[in-house]
């Protein structure tokens, strides 16, 4: 018999992740009620802060962008059954890939070598820092939620051990390097369309935008176009499966682990060399951990996460001005909202799926005996 | 020689009082994953429950009654993590995510609308919190040496949560292994399929498994907010819960030596403090940060099977659905 | 048959009216009914996916039935949970076992039992009464021994004193053979003749004729989820219970030709295979396959059979021996590799359908090139060629009759045998020169069995080498032209196709030429 009663495909893409979603703002709603303001008010006022006007957009796409990097390293890990908890660590790490690299070459070369190095320092520190974790699944059975959370707390003693004693700018009390040259700013986004002639307000948006929708491009095209991205599936859906095709789980895993480790550390080239020009402690601010939202409310697809990612960054952004027009309310509130993202659209994904997916039912085409 | 005893002594209570949220936490995670539900969200569960415990504990007035709502808060947050792994089968590890994220924004969001003290809360008075129980005799064997200085700083002068987080090793340790509900609960983390034909409800088992680990955890939040310090700060547990989790992993999920896994970390972040700024001989000054490093170092190298084997309980994980 | 007119005049032990279920859309039991007299030994029979399990697990509470009621000595009762059933005296020994392999005998036998909720007197009770259980009924065992150290006929007799000591009075077990040798299951025999003179009430599902005749008293088929007949064992016989059970004549006789075998195409020599525990599982095994010809692997299953097939088909690594074949050499030190292996003509369709031949949640068609996914007929540059390969998946649907074809089905979403259709499609399309082949009728239903038989011969016939591993002796004997039994890991005797029967081959299988075979393991 086939067991093939579906639900169409909008249902289980669209639908049920727009339900969770309501219902995650519900209960943020109740929260923003209990605190004694206006729930509808401050969506209204989120909105407006988030998408308003000009600066509004350029912030949410910025924050988008970092949410993205995030998102799609998460994803990535995930087809290959692997749920990487260290983008945060990654991400931190990639930067300080960035940050030496341009520390070293800032002085001597022209912006396109110093991008293409610091896309591949960060590509490759946080690759690096995702290895091991991968090695260590792979080869030694290490759980890779349990060493990834580890790797995240080492990489910030790393990294604070490295800004106070090493990298710190001479004569400075704050831990933070020197600021590069501005040769070796990545242009903003306001001054790349200013060569247009399009003038819009400066916010730290900047043309890393462009490489991570590149990014989302690339991750769908390995995925489900590549034979690579085949063997990450398999592992992800059966490493029997794998083992019987051929394919080495070790190897996938290792290396899904360093693509997923890679994409985390570009949140460090929009941070490090898009905005703040310098090195720096806790710039990736949580980043890793929105990441796992904006994966699994985007279905681990890049669309998804894209979507995801701009509503993540909308609320980053819109949270900021909500803090400022409610004083009672802050921008942790957007912290809230994610957690109960992460709430009903991972961890209670099975709630409310197949009640709806039940309701939407087909026939099933018609099938063998069995 | 006085001096340098004095300072060990001084390291080893220093030792206790930060082991104590971890030992706490330990044994709550120990519980829940020896059911079979991995439990990444001590650190939400403790930072919850030292948001409610300061909170409440200045409302009423009570330390006491702070300890009641932080317990309340760490079961409830429980019964969210067993509602959506338990009931709704979902991953253990996004619904400890979410536990741990949600609370560190809750904490902060809550804090800044009830106190607007930048999402601290108002400082507790002596009488808010709990404080050091000295033992009978302190005085008197003040003059005796060594020992009246160790029982006068080692094990007299803590307050009552740490004496609770060191009773409730042997208590875990005999609940798991000397009774019917800890054979039923071990059985449950290896085989819950054995436990559910034997007629035993597995879900019933896993809420009352998770339950006690927030209780746990909500002991551990009340002693940051409410006996180690006097107020709550705005992410205090600072990945404490996360070390816990490590010594647990690191005691091979049973109870004496995550005990000892504990008081390792505790000692290594006492010795970190101690060691801040001095050179040693022959080393020269060991970064601070190395050494805060080194419980996740440890950690890792552990799982990594260098150092002897971590086996988990065998269904840690896997939602339990019955076959078909 | 004094002692029937004595039941006749009580009520049944277990009355089943009308029990219905179903699992999404499969109709696993269809309004059966069934009634056991109290203290005999009633079999179910029927072939795999008949629905016996699942009665049985209704009967146990572990699942609950859609509608029908369960009676108890005449009494309906409600049987929401195993808890419900022990405690009506129902208990059950599952296949799979339901133990924990971490804790001692002991620990397992206090597991289910309520009572105070310390565990020392509890443990001391339970020593006793299993030491009195173990006389009684002939089930020695060590009290204190873990549970994972025991062979497997132990351990199945941990799982009866369970169900004894939790005080069943009505026994269910599920397929007790399947694990045991000959030996083991003469030794559960005499268990289950011990429990039927005290009073116990035995339901026994098989899918062996032969044990139904041996053992029960009545027996009951089951076909397709519906209950088909009861009959009293003295009064039937075993062709008759045969048809029963699938409906129809079986077609045994196979048009077969006698084989041509030509080089020799697959050769194996001295090779042992050692699990992660470092348990010996293939112990020195040496044997020729030649093209053209199909060579059967008996044994009861868990004598080494799987492992030898994950060895052969590159999958695990083994410490001694040699492989030859299509011109390479597998050893210790150059262990095979399943992709090379596959481009040098090897096939395999493995044992486990859905645990390693296909990614169940993938659509069809990305499961038509698992393993052959580096070939260059399916990518353009660096893309996988969609279209190609959508083409090659119809294709294949078309040729080997894959219901529904649509390749862009979920392939959990194919029935067992569908699956394996779209498995060997994939696995003889390319020629091979060798094809391993493992239980390939394992939850296949009766068509597509015998369209699946007849692929198989026309590989043998087109020249291509068969290893075909596989419990089913029938199947073996039907179309094996050379037969090798394992025992414990080693090949312990052959047989030619033509001439084996039986009984032969249960001996061999049972090892009995060396004695005892009794889980020294």
């Amino acid at each position: 018999m086939a067991r093939g009663e579906a639900a169409p495909a909008w249902v289980g893409h669209v639908l049920v992740p727009l339900v969770n979603l309501a219902l995650a703002f519900l209960v943020s709603g109740l929260i923003v009620l209990a605190i004694g303001e206006d729930p509808l008010e401050a969506v209204v006022i989120l909105v407006r802060g988030a998408v308003g006007f000009e600066e509004a957009i350029g912030y949410t796409l910025y924050y988008a962008t970092n949410i993205m990097f995030a998102g799609l390293a998460v994803a990535v890990a995930f087809h290959a059954g692997l749920f990487n908890i260290g983008g945060e660590g990654q991400a931190y790490i990639g930067g300080l890939g960035v940050g030496v690299a341009l520390l070293a070459f800032d002085a001597h070369l022209p912006l396109p070598i110093l991008l293409l190095i610091s896309i591949l320092a960060s590509a490759a520190f946080g690759a690096a820092w995702a290895w091991i974790p991968g090695y260590l699944q792979a080869r030694r059975g290490s759980h890779v939620v349990i060493t990834t959370i580890m790797f995240n707390f080492i990489a910030f003693a790393l990294m604070n051990y490295l800004l106070v004693n090493v990298l710190i700018q001479p004569g400075q009390m704050s831990p933070q390097s020197r600021e590069f040259e501005p040769v070796a700013w990545l242009p903003f986004a306001h001054e790349a369309l200013g060569w247009f002639g399009i003038q819009v307000t400066r916010s730290p948006l900047n043309l890393s935008l462009l490489w991570a929708l590149a990014c989302c491009l690339l991750v769908w095209l390995l995925i489900w176009r590549t034979r690579w991205g085949y063997r990450i599936r398999v592992v992800g859906g059966n490493e029997p499966a794998a083992r019987y095709a051929g394919i080495d789980p070790a190897k996938v895993v290792i290396a899904t682990m360093c693509v997923s480790g890679a994409l985390a550390g570009f949140v460090g080239l929009n941070e490090i060399m898009g905005v703040q020009h310098r090195l720096l402690l806790n710039f990736t601010a949580g980043y890793g951990f929105v990441g796992i939202a904006a994966a699994l409310m985007g279905r681990n697809h890049p669309l998804g996460i894209i979507l995801a990612s701009l509503l993540f960054g909308a609320l980053y952004q819109g949270g900021a001005e909500l803090a400022f027009e409610m004083p009672r309310i802050t921008r942790e509130l957007v912290v809230v909202i994610q957690g109960l993202v992460i709430l009903f659209s991972g961890a209670l994904e099975h709630m409310l799926r197949p009640r709806i997916e039940a309701m939407f039912r087909r026939p099933a085409p018609a099938g063998g005996e069995g | 020689m006085d001096e340098h005893f004095l300072l060990a002594v001084l390291t080893l209570d220093a030792t206790l009082r930060v082991a104590t949220p971890l030992i706490l936490c330990a044994m709550a995670g120990l519980i829940s994953e020896r059911s079979g539900i991995i439990d990444i969200s001590l650190e939400g569960k403790m930072l919850g429950a030292a948001f409610a415990a300061a909170a409440v504990a200045h409302v009423s007035g009570s330390e006491w009654v702070g300890l009641l709502a932080a317990v309340l808060t760490g079961a409830m947050l429980s019964l969210v993590h067993g509602f959506a792994c338990i009931t709704h089968n979902g991953s253990q590890v996004v619904s400890g995510v979410a536990v741990n994220i949600l609370m560190s924004g809750l904490t902060v969001t809550l804090g800044i609308a009830w106190f607007a003290q930048g999402g601290q809360t108002p400082g507790l008075g002596e009488a808010e919190r709990f404080r050091p129980l000295l033992w009978p005799g302190t005085e008197a064997l003040r003059e005796v040496p060594v020992l009246g200085t160790l029982y006068r700083e080692l094990l007299s002068g803590h307050n009552l949560l740490v004496y609770v987080a060191l009773a409730a090793v042997p208590l875990v340790w005999w609940g798991l292994y000397r009774t019917r509900f800890g054979l039923r609960l071990r059985a449950v983390g290896e085989n819950p399929e054995a436990v559910d034909t034997a007629g035993i409800s597995v879900a019933w088992l896993r809420y009352r498994a998770v339950l006690l680990a927030g209780l746990l955890a909500g002991i551990a939040g009340a002693y940051l907010s409410t006996a180690q310090n006097g107020a709550f700060v705005r992410d205090m547990t600072a990945g404490q819960g996360y070390i816990a989790l490590a010594a647990m992993i690191f005691g091979k999920w049973r109870p004496v030596p995550a005990l000892g896994a504990c008081l390792l970390f505790g000692f290594l972040d006492a010795l970190a403090v101690r060691l801040q700024g001095v050179a040693l001989p022959g080393v020269g000054e060991i970064p601070v940060q190395f050494i805060q490093a080194l419980p996740y170092v440890l950690t890792v190298v552990l799982l990594a099977g260098f150092m002897g084997r971590a086996v988990a309980p065998k269904a840690i994980g896997i939602p339990y659905v019955k076959e078909r | 048959m004094s002692q029937a007119a004595d039941v006749a005049l009580l009520p049944p032990a277990i009355e089943l009216v009308g029990i219905d279920k179903r699992f999404g859309a499969v109709h696993a039991n269809r309004a059966v009914s069934l009634a056991v007299a109290a203290g005999t030994i009633h079999g179910i029979v029927g072939e795999n996916g008949a629905g016996k399990s699942t009665l049985m697990n209704i009967l146990h509470g572990f699942y609950q039935a859609d509608a029908g009621e369960i009676r108890v000595d005449g009494t309906a009762i409600a049987v929401r949970s195993p808890e419900d059933a022990i405690r009506a005296g129902i208990d059950m020994v599952h296949q799979h076992f339901m133990l924990v392999s971490t804790f001692t005998v002991l620990e397992n036998l206090v597991l289910g039992v309520k009572g105070g909720w310390r565990l020392a007197p509890a443990l001391g009770r339970a020593r006793r009464e299993l030491l009195r259980l173990a006389d009684e009924f002939g089930l020695e065992i060590d009290p204190d021994a873990v549970v994972g150290d025991l062979p497997v006929g132990p351990r199945q007799r941990v799982e009866i004193l369970k169900a004894l000591y939790r005080g069943a009075r009505i026994l269910i077990l599920d397929e007790p053979t399947s694990v045991l040798t000959p030996a083991e299951t003469a030794r559960l025999f005499a268990v289950l003749r011990a429990l039927k003179a005290r009073g116990v009430t035995v339901v026994l599902i098989t899918h062996k004729l032969r044990e139904i005749m041996e053992i029960t008293d009545t027996v009951s088929v089951m076909r397709q989820g519906a209950m088909v007949a009861h009959r009293v064992t003295a009064e039937t016989d075993r062709e008759s219970l045969a048809e029963l059970m699938v409906g129809r004549k079986v077609p045994l006789g196979l048009d077969k030709q006698a084989a041509r075998p030509g080089d020799v195409a697959l050769a194996v020599r001295g090779l042992s295979v050692v699990d992660d525990l470092g348990v010996t599982r293939v112990d020195d095994v040496g044997f020729e396959v030649r093209a053209g010809e199909i060579v059967g692997i008996a044994g009861v299953s868990g004598n080494g059979q799987s492992e030898l097939l994950a060895a052969l088909a590159g999958m695990e690594p083994f410490p001694q021996g040699e492989v030859r074949f299509a011109g390479t050499v597998m050893t210790p030190a150059l262990p095979g590799d399943p992709g090379d292996l596959r481009t040098r003509g090897l096939a395999h369709v493995p044992e486990d359908r859905l645990g390693d031949g296909v990614v169940g949640a993938f659509p069809a068609w990305e499961n038509v090139i698992l393993g052959y996914h580096d070939d260059p007929a399916y990518r353009r540059v660096v893309l996988i060629d969609r279209p190609a390969i959508l083409a090659d998946c119809a294709a294949k649907m078309a040729k080997y009759d894959v219901r529904p074809a649509d390749p862009h089905l979920a392939t959990h979403g194919f029935s067992g045998g569908n699956q394996q259709k779209l498995v060997i499609a994939r696995e003889l399309e390319r020629a091979p020169s060798v094809l391993l082949v493992g239980q390939p009728t394992r939850g296949v239903d009766i068509g597509a069995i015998e369209f699946i038989h007849k692929t198989l011969l026309a590989m043998r016939d087109a020249g291509c080498a068969v290893l075909l591993v596989s419990v089913e002796l029938e199947e073996i004997m039907a179309l094996a032209d050379r037969i090798l039994v394992m025992f414990e890991g080693r090949i312990v005797g052959e047989v030619a196709g033509e001439t084996a029967d039986e009984r032969t081959l249960g001996l061999l299988m049972a090892n009995a030429a060396e004695g005892d075979g009794d889980g020294s393991r």
